[in-house]
């Protein structure tokens, strides 16, 4: 109980003390002097601090006076999401023409024998094309974001590229849509075929038979290379739809940091993506004899199934000879 | 050629909002659009300051890095000005501006937000000076008329300066050292890399 009483008397004495002294100290500050001071704040904020404060207007957005970090987004879009764009487009470019004029068009060794198998039906090639041709305007409408102003504008003028762009952003908004069905599709209907197994690992190990000639690992529907893709593609085109779904949402997608954020991984992600379908693109047509019907017509040429897929040939003959055969008796 | 800069000395700043509504009379600014505005930091404490914030026309701007269709520019006065039919609205300035200076017109979904708007430093834009289409556009182009931007100029406690960045910060300077204390030149540090040092 005296403890009590002398915390008291102490801090009673020092709340009196604080009082006389007040008109000495009020004499020699002035109290508009102690203020916020820029400087201070933003070194007490940090990296990732904001300057706020309170905002008369409707937009509490606008209560936000200075973001120092913007700048840094700033840079990533404008200088290293633009070069990273630019090269791993010309970077693949490159890689493929040098492989082209090394190795050739890989031909079918065996020559064509005039035999047809179905390899994809009317379903999946509508899925696939479906995908493709969006996936194709998606890219170029997206990539004139970043690089259109390097490339394109020079060429068309401010007035024409505007436009053009402008067009490009509808494009790449409403295209989306069927892109992701595509999307869905692609994954339901291959999956199956693309869970990775051990033969996968002896097909890379022989590098797909890709560099040498006449090496030809076996392989079932489809071979490892076509299965990274396959999952490059779904991982991918996942990626994009959801970064891409938040930018056309904003609202949803929260504030402006997790704009810049899902941009970011968009921009990123769509780089790497049209990288690889560049190659997907070079072996389906002019890098492989005989791989685009597959896609085109739907049917292959049997020796180039039994080169590229032995097993799945093997497959496919199998259900087809069962299918004519009836039941034997046991 | 002069730089032209903005500085609001916060000390002197009384939140009175004039600067606000002068623009947006100038100029016809749209609903929804504030290319100024003020806030008030530390709101009810003692030291609080309000500071007057437009585009601080920045030095190597980052609107102006990311914007995808370049249609930003730097006038000889070292003010940021943008071509609204160049503009697709992809919002990217926005992100990238360190003062929420770009606006739009529309805020719905799926990317429609119409041609961004921003202080011009009433200097209007890549049309004729002080044609029809400028104005309605950009708004009014004083800067051609041979005078400062409305905000500044109609500043009753004159803590908004506008004009030549030397010369403000001049002006900032000698204040600073005749009252004794100053906030600082806020957000030039952002905007241009530097601050006033006194
Ligand atoms: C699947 C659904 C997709 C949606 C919803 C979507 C949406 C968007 C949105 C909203 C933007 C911001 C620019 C604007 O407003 O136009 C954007 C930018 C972009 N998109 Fe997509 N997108 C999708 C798929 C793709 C695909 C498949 C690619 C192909 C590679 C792609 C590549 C890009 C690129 C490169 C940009 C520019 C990024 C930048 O400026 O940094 N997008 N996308
Ligand atoms: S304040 Fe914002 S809009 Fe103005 S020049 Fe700087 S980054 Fe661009
Ligand atoms: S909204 Fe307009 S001005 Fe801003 S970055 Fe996009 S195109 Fe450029």
């Amino acid at each position: 109980m005296a403890n009590k009483i002398s915390h008291l008397l102490v801090a009673l004495s020092l709340v009196l003390g604080l009082a006389f002294m007040a008109p000495s100290a009020q004499a020699q500050v002035n109290p508009t002097e102690q203020s916020v001071n820029e400087g201070a704040l933003l070194e007490a904020l940090g990296s990732g601090g904001n300057v706020a404060g309170r905002i008369t207007i409707p937009d509490q957005n606008a209560g936000y006076l200075i973001k120092p970090d913007n700048k840094l987004w700033a840079a990533l879009q404008g200088e290293t999401l633009h070069q990273i764009s630019i090269w791993a487009v010309i970077g693949m470019v490159a890689l493929l023409t040098l492989f082209y004029v090394i190795r050739g068009k890989i031909r079918v060794d065996g020559g064509l024998s005039g035999r047809k198998i179905l390899r994809f039906n009317t379903i999946e090639r509508f899925a696939h094309w479906t995908l493709a041709s969006t996936f194709i305007i998606l890219a170029l409408s997206g990539l004139n974001l970043i690089i259109g102003k390097t490339v394109i504008l020079p060429l068309l003028g401010e007035n024409a590229f505007g436009t053009l762009s402008a067009w490009g952003k509808i494009a790449h908004n409403y295209l989306a849509w069927p892109f992701m069905v595509a999307l869905v599709m692609v994954l339901l209907l291959w999956v199956v075929h693309n869970i990775p197994n051990r033969l996968d690992v002896e097909w890379l190990k022989q590098g797909g038979g890709l560099v040498k000639k006449g090496v030809h690992p076996p392989a079932k529907k489809f071979n490892a290379g076509q299965k990274i893709i396959f999952w490059a593609v779904i991982a991918g085109g996942a990626a994009l739809s959801y970064t891409g779904v938040m930018l056309l949402f904003p609202a949803v997608a929260g504030t402006p940091a997790d704009w810049q954020f899902f941009q970011t991984i968009h921009a990123l992600t769509a780089a790497v993506l049209s990288a690889i379908i560049i190659a997907h693109i070079y072996i389906g047509s002019v890098g492989m004899e005989g791989a685009f019907d597959a896609m085109g017509t739907g049917e292959v040429d049997e020796n180039w199934a039994k080169e590229h897929h032995s097993l799945w040939v093997e497959e496919v003959k199998g259900a087809k000879a069962s299918e004519g055969r009836t039941q034997p008796a046991e | 050629m002069a730089r032209m800069k903005f500085l609001c000395d916060a000390d002197r700043c009384i939140e009175c909002n004039a600067c606000v509504t002068a623009c947006k009379n100038e100029h016809e600014v749209p609903w929804g659009i504030n290319r100024r505005r003020v806030v008030t930091i530390n709101d009810g404490l003692p030291g609080e300051r309000s500071v007057s914030m437009a585009c601080m026309h920045c030095t190597d701007a980052p609107c102006a890095a990311v914007c995808p269709v370049s249609c930003f520019y730097t006038t000889d006065d070292g003010v940021v000005l943008h071509n609204k039919d160049t503009c697709i609205g992809c919002g990217y300035c926005a992100y990238a501006c360190p003062f929420g200076a770009p606006q739009y017109p529309q805020t719905a979904n799926f990317g429609t937000r119409g041609k961004m708007d921003k202080c011009t430093y009433c200097s209007g834009g890549p049309e004729p000076d002080m044609s029809q289409a400028e104005y309605v556009k950009y708004g009014s182009n004083r800067l051609a008329e041979g005078k400062l931007p409305l905000c500044a100029e109609m500043c009753s406690t004159k803590s908004l300066l506008a004009g030549d960045g030397d010369i403000i910060a001049e002006i900032y300077r000698e204040r600073v050292i005749t009252r004794g204390y100053g906030s600082g030149a806020w957000g030039w540090r952002t905007a241009y890399g530097e601050t006033v040092t006194v």
